[in-house]
């Protein structure tokens, strides 16, 4: 809850600066405050993805693409008062869908019913692998990590398309 | 921030153990947390952490551009490759049972190679992506 609370007060300091350099830091700041929720509700697993990709990786892009560009964010055009709505109405909305949702843990919830028993009883028989992330990750469900591995991929090979054209046209500028 | 020497030092110190502790997680990740993708991330800081202290060049010296582009297409084709391989041994795609003498062991196998494909694209892609982003020049036009 604490956590929770640290997290609310480092959204609403990301989203009242200015200055993109700091709120590259805050954006580091609440990766890590996730990453610890995540541990705090047992997925070591996501929460180790979510400190080395939230708070290293992604920091370090930003900082790279904040020295290509300006250090203070524009005055906006509009008053904030449309987005604001719409972001408080849909927040609203998400908080009352979870009103329904079964309790934290619940072995009786219905996705706890499905194939997750299988896995949990016999994931470690079939693939000899103890943790239970790992056989679900690359075994149970390896199609849908060949597909994130492809997204992966996807965004890698995208990023050197639009960035590497730039700089082809620029040398055929100059020379 | 190639002049400072307590950076330099640091960052020798570190590297090697950033780099063993990115194998760690992906080959222990059978075991405890971990995994390709949080490996290759962790690969890819260690070699960006280097890129930042030594510059760029240093980095590109190390990993260069054409190897890096090749990990980042060579992780997908691993993976979906050891899809392949299970059905040449008579398997359905990306069924490991067939890859090894009983079933456990070919799950063994094919979960290994997986991880290793996820490994190499990941840690290529963030690579590159960096290298992009860092080797540009702030000029007006750019």
């Amino acid at each position: 809850m604490t956590l929770l609370m640290m997290m609310a007060v480092v959204t609403v300091a990301i989203a009242g600066r200015r200055n993109l350099f700091a709120v590259v830091i805050l954006f580091g700041i609440y990766s890590f405050l996730m990453a610890t929720v995540l541990v705090a509700l047992d997925a070591v697993d996501v929460a180790m993805t979510e400190a080395a990709v939230g708070a290293g990786i992604s920091m370090v892009l930003f900082l790279s693409a904040l020295h290509l560009g300006r250090n203070e964010e524009m005055k906006p055009l509009h008053k904030p008062f449309l987005p604001l709505v719409v972001a408080v109405a849909t927040g609203a909305a998400l908080a009352y869908g979870t009103l329904w949702l079964p309790a934290f843990s619940d072995p009786e919830a219905p996705i706890h019913q499905h194939v997750a028993q299988r896995y949990i009883a016999e994931g470690a028989r079939e693939t000899g692998v103890p943790n239970i992330v790992t056989a679900v990750l690359a075994s149970y469900r390896g199609y849908d990590t060949l597909g994130e591995v492809t997204v992966v991929f996807t965004a890698g090979i995208g990023v050197i398309a639009l960035l590497r054209r730039v700089r082809r046209r620029k040398q055929g500028g100059q020379a | 921030m190639k002049d400072y020497l307590v950076l330099r030092v640091i960052a020798k110190l570190m590297i090697p153990f950033m780099l063993l502790f990115a194998l760690y997680v992906q080959f222990h990740g059978d075991f405890g947390p971990g995994g390709g993708f949080q490996a290759g991330v962790i690969a890819a800081a260690a070699i960006i952490f280097y890129a930042i202290i030594f510059g760029l060049p240093a980095a590109r010296a190390v990993v260069p551009d054409r190897l890096v582009e090749t990990m980042v297409a060579s992780g997908v084709l691993l993976y979906a490759g050891v899809g392949v391989a299970g059905l040449l041994l008579g398997g359905n795609y990306l069924d490991y049972f067939v890859l090894g003498r009983d079933s456990v062991a070919g799950q063994h196998r094919g979960i290994f190679w997986v991880e290793v494909g996820v490994l190499v694209t990941v840690a290529g892609v963030m690579l590159k992506i960096f290298y992009m982003f860092a080797g540009r020049d702030r000029g007006e036009d750019a």
